[in-house]
């Protein structure tokens, strides 16, 4: 168990709060058939209409967290998770949930760009259309590449290839694709790591459009751009645990990305932000 | 075979470098004391020189050994075929014993009818059995079952995938109380391209990057929306490559088909009955002792021989084609 | 509460306020119909899922099928000959005596023979195509020629073999015989088609296989691992030999044991050459037989217990090549292993 754990990130009841987006509870993910403990014991409320960042150092399992939210470490053999994550106060992880429908209401972006192997159209088109979409697709095609700030570079060659965008387009179209189909949720899995940072700035400036619209937790690097986007900010770390040999990821502390920066409660937050390590 | 490689690998050492250790330009630790007056131009008459020279040229000797027969075969099957290449002899039926003239007509047809029930056959199962393989089930038992099986199936001989079915279908005359029939061929062939295409389907898809999936996955598609949409498409080229090359074999076999399909001196008479196939033919026609039949035989494998070599070019052309 | 709200199955937790969420949600979210999967995709995604695992099992079935029907056919003549059948070389469908020895023994004798004489032409082709002897644009091409060669059925290859290798070899061997004869394996006149001819149109048949086997082990050895080799002041053979061969190996193996299986199951071409005898002789310059030339020679006009004992040799047969193909992929496991 982790004694750094602040109060604060435990949940006071375990009634659900309509501002709660997702709220895990209690959260250990292991690899290898729970061989690898990745992350352990994890509280956490996130909220509605906020963006989140999570941030700590390589390994601590923040990445492995943010795939949990919306069950894409099913596709992970040997992957397996214990507590519970609450999504509008149900439980993800229930045997009844359809993961396909709960990727269909959380959407995900990832570190490298994927573009499907179709056309800038056929990309945002192919999620909409699976997810049942009548209305009209040029519009849902434009609005989409609008809100990710990519309309004015692709308009001219929407029946080309995703491929012959840059990468820092390549990653818009693929944030593009995501909000097309109009998910609550979107999670974005250190979405500018393969980027340059004029693109890194692009894709803010789209997040920036983006929180008024949707819920988005984001993983990243570089704590100037959780300062700059997020509301929220969770620190991973990792610990030694009693019983367990090598490393394993915690959450030392969550809270308003303000007060994280300026004035964390903890000693390892505090020698993280100010970059003593990590 | 290993002990052999370890035993090159022993002499090899002894011929090529303990030279060295006598030698001026000698690495070792031990260094002549006359090493800062030796020089570094080459020294071709150093036993490691001239060993090296031995075997750059035996190398170079084995592979001209290697190429030629297919150079003397194709030239003696374009020469010996080619010649005799006519229209009618594409579209005649072959002649009695005895008699001139006649054609091949029969066994081109054939031969495309029985690879196409083959490639009918094998395509969908293979493709499913990859995709399980590559797609639901990378690893644990029943997997690496089905990845053992595809791999002793596809050391099966041929001949025995003849006696297989001619024992399943011939023999219990299971299709309309029929024996040898197009159909019996066809399935015989299928056995063989299966292990191909299931290999080639489950590394094709394996080629598909993981983030692409993701990708499908992402945006809320199911399991079944990401292979058939997005997985198999990306990976069609290296599939389409694998069946056309499995094709290509399939066509050119014969022993599953001499007491499957057995032969006939007639136009197909549909899926239930024997059927001429190219290959066959050969083999029935090389060991008769009339001239006509032999000068047909040649012929037909040039028909076939082309026909194989344009598919693998043709399958060369898909492989090398970009990815969009 | 509209249909979009009611999210997984059942459930009664369900409060959204709707005030709460952002307001473009609740008018476009409309327009995805499939937010809540209908049935019918979750049974398409599951049924495709059990018609791939059925698609995939039929791999397991037919081989289950292939030797159930193969021992199904043999079963009177295992009860009848035994073990004996393995060891006497009569094979005689008048009195209905039958024995594969012959037919072993050619299986035997030219596959490994002629594996002896391609292993080494083999992986030195693909060490020339490899290494930079030549410039890479003529080792694509001879690369491209073996793939080919690998491409021509084996039909043809016999009917080359009849009309034109044959013919050609037969002073060869003529002289192997008058100068060799004293020895056991040449001591019978050649008289056109036997085991010699044969061994020959096998090697012809497997060195495309091993080469382009060995050529992919050596293309893969890392490049790191030939400047190592070079950087210490290796020769280049040096760096061949010690380096990049046994770096090879498990490949190399695995592909010389699939050849081998080949070699034994290949059918066509030896039919055509091996003079399909079934006496017995040491001699390679003899005709002879293998199981697999003996199938195709018999099978169609076999009947009764001669089919038995066909299907008993074939029998031998698969068990032989499963035995190498088998061991081929155990070496391929084990070699690896040991080198990356």
């Amino acid at each position: 168990m982790n004694t750094s754990m602040n109060p604060s990130s435990r949940p006071q009841s375990t009634n659900h709060n309509p501002e709660t987006c997702l709220s895990l509870q209690n959260v250990s993910i292991s690899y290898g058939n729970g061989k690898n403990v990745a992350v352990n014991n994890v509280f956490m409320e996130i909220p509605k209409g906020k963006v989140t960042a999570f941030i700590g150092p390589s390994g601590c399992g923040k990445s492995t967290v943010l795939r949990a939210l919306n069950r894409m470490n099913d596709l992970i053999e040997g992957c397996g998770l214990k507590g519970r994550v609450l999504f509008d106060g149900q439980d993800l992880y229930d045997k009844r949930v359809d993961p396909v429908e709960v990727r269909r209401r959380i959407g995900m972006v990832f570190q490298k760009p994927n573009p499907f192997p179709k056309s800038i159209y056929e990309n945002i088109a192919f999620g909409a259309r699976i997810n049942g979409y009548q209305g009209d697709m040029d519009e849902l095609v434009e609005s989409s590449l609008r809100k990710a700030a990519l309309w004015d570079e692709a308009k001219d060659k929407l029946k080309e290839s995703g491929f012959s965008l840059s990468g820092g387009q390549q990653q818009r179209l693929c944030i593009a694709r995501t909000i097309a189909v109009e998910p609550e949720v979107i999670l974005m899995d250190e979405p500018c790591s393969a980027l340059d940072p004029i693109s890194t700035l692009k894709i803010e400036e789209t997040m920036h459009e983006l929180k008024k619209t949707f819920t988005i937790v984001i993983v990243t690097h570089n704590m100037q751009q959780a300062t700059r986007v997020s509301d929220l900010t969770g620190f991973f770390n990792v610990t030694d645990l009693v019983d367990y040999e090598g490393k394993v990821g915690c959450l030392e502390e969550f809270g308003e990305t303000e007060r994280i920066f300026n004035s964390p409660a903890q000693q390892a937050t505090q020698d993280y932000v100010s970059g003593r390590f990590g | 075979m290993y002990w052999r490689n370890g035993l090159c690998v022993v002499s090899a050492y002894v011929i090529l470098e303990s030279p060295m250790t006598t030698s001026p330009l000698a690495s070792s630790g031990h260094r002549p004391a006359d090493v800062a007056k030796s020089t570094l131009h080459r020294q071709p008459n150093l036993p490691r020189n001239r060993w090296n020279a031995v075997f750059t040229v035996l190398a170079g000797v084995f592979a001209a050994i290697v190429v030629l027969p297919l150079l003397l075969v194709l030239a003696y099957v374009v020469i010996k075929g080619g010649s005799s290449m006519s229209l009618k002899l594409l579209t005649d039926l072959p002649p009695a014993p005895g008699m001139t003239g006649g054609g091949i007509g029969n066994a081109i047809l054939g031969t495309l009818i029985v690879s196409l029930i083959a490639a009918l056959i094998a395509i969908p199962i293979g493709v499913g059995g990859g995709i399980y393989l590559a797609e639901y089930s990378k690893s644990g038992p029943f997997a690496s079952f089905v990845r053992f099986g595809t791999n002793v199936l596809a050391g099966v001989p041929s001949i025995i995938c003849g006696v297989f079915v001619y024992g399943l279908i011939v023999a219990t005359r299971i299709f309309f109380d029929q024996s040898y029939s197009a159909m019996a061929g066809g399935i015989a062939l299928a056995v063989l391209m299966l292990p191909t295409i299931i290999k080639t389907t489950d590394e094709g898809l394996k080629l598909v990057p993981q983030e692409l999936r993701w990708g499908a996955i992402g945006v809320g598609a199911s399991k079944f929306v990401t292979i058939t949409r997005i997985t198999l498409p990306t990976a069609m080229k290296p599939i389409a490559t694998g069946i056309v090359l499995s094709i290509a074999r399939a066509a050119g076999e014969t022993a599953p088909l001499i007491f499957t399909a057995l032969f006939s001196p007639f136009w197909p008479e549909g899926l239930f009955n024997p059927i001429a196939s190219m290959s066959v033919l050969i083999y029935n026609f090389a060991i008769m002792p009339y001239d006509v039949q032999i000068a047909l035989a040649w012929a037909t494998s040039f028909v076939l021989v082309m026909m194989i070599l344009i598919m693998n070019i043709f399958a060369r052309y898909l492989g090398s084609l970009n990815r969009i | 509460m509209n249909g979009y709200q009611r999210f997984f199955h059942g459930s009664t937790k369900v409060c959204i306020d709707v005030g709460a969420l952002p307001m473009s949600l609740d008018t476009k979210a409309d327009l995805f119909r499939l937010r809540l999967r209908p049935w019918t995709e979750k049974i398409t995604d599951q049924s495709f899922r059990l018609l791939a695992t059925v698609l995939a099992s039929l791999v397991g079935l037919i081989l289950a099928a292939i030797l159930l029907t193969v021992l199904a056919g043999s079963r009177t003549a295992m009860a009848t000959f035994g073990l004996g059948f393995l060891t006497t070389s009569n094979w005689n469908p008048v009195t209905n005596e039958y024995g594969a020895f012959t037919a072993i023994y050619g299986t035997l004798a030219t596959s490994l023979l002629s594996l002896l004489i391609a292993v080494p032409l083999g992986v030195g082709t693909a060490i020339f195509l490899t290494e930079n002897f030549i410039p890479s644009k003529a080792r694509q091409i001879i690369g491209m020629m073996v793939e080919l060669l690998a491409a021509i059925p084996s039909v043809v290859l016999g009917l080359w073999a009849i009309f034109v290798m044959e013919p050609f070899l037969r002073p060869l061997l003529n002289s192997l015989h008058a100068t060799l004869g004293w020895l056991p394996f040449f001591s019978t006149e050649p008289e056109g088609p036997g085991i010699a001819p044969a061994i020959l149109i096998l090697v012809v048949m497997i060195l495309p296989i091993i080469t382009a086997i060995a050529r992919d082990s050596l293309s893969q050895v890392p490049t790191e691992l030939r400047q190592a080799a070079y950087g210490i002041g290796t020769s280049r053979w040096g760096a061949i030999f010690q380096v990049i061969l046994p770096a090879a190996i498990s490949g190399i193996a695995g592909g010389v044991m699939l050849s081998l299986g080949r070699a034994m199951g290949e059918t066509m071409a030896v039919t055509m050459i091996i003079g399909n005898s079934n006496n017995f002789s040491l001699s390679l310059l003899a005709p002879g037989n293998t199981i697999a030339s003996m199938l195709a020679n018999q099978f169609g006009e076999a009947d009764g217990s001669q089919v038995s004992s066909l299907m008993y040799a074939a029998f031998v047969l698969m068990l032989l090549t499963l035995v190498v193909n088998v061991l081929a992929q155990w070496v391929v496991r084990r070699l690896s292993l040991r080198y990356t």
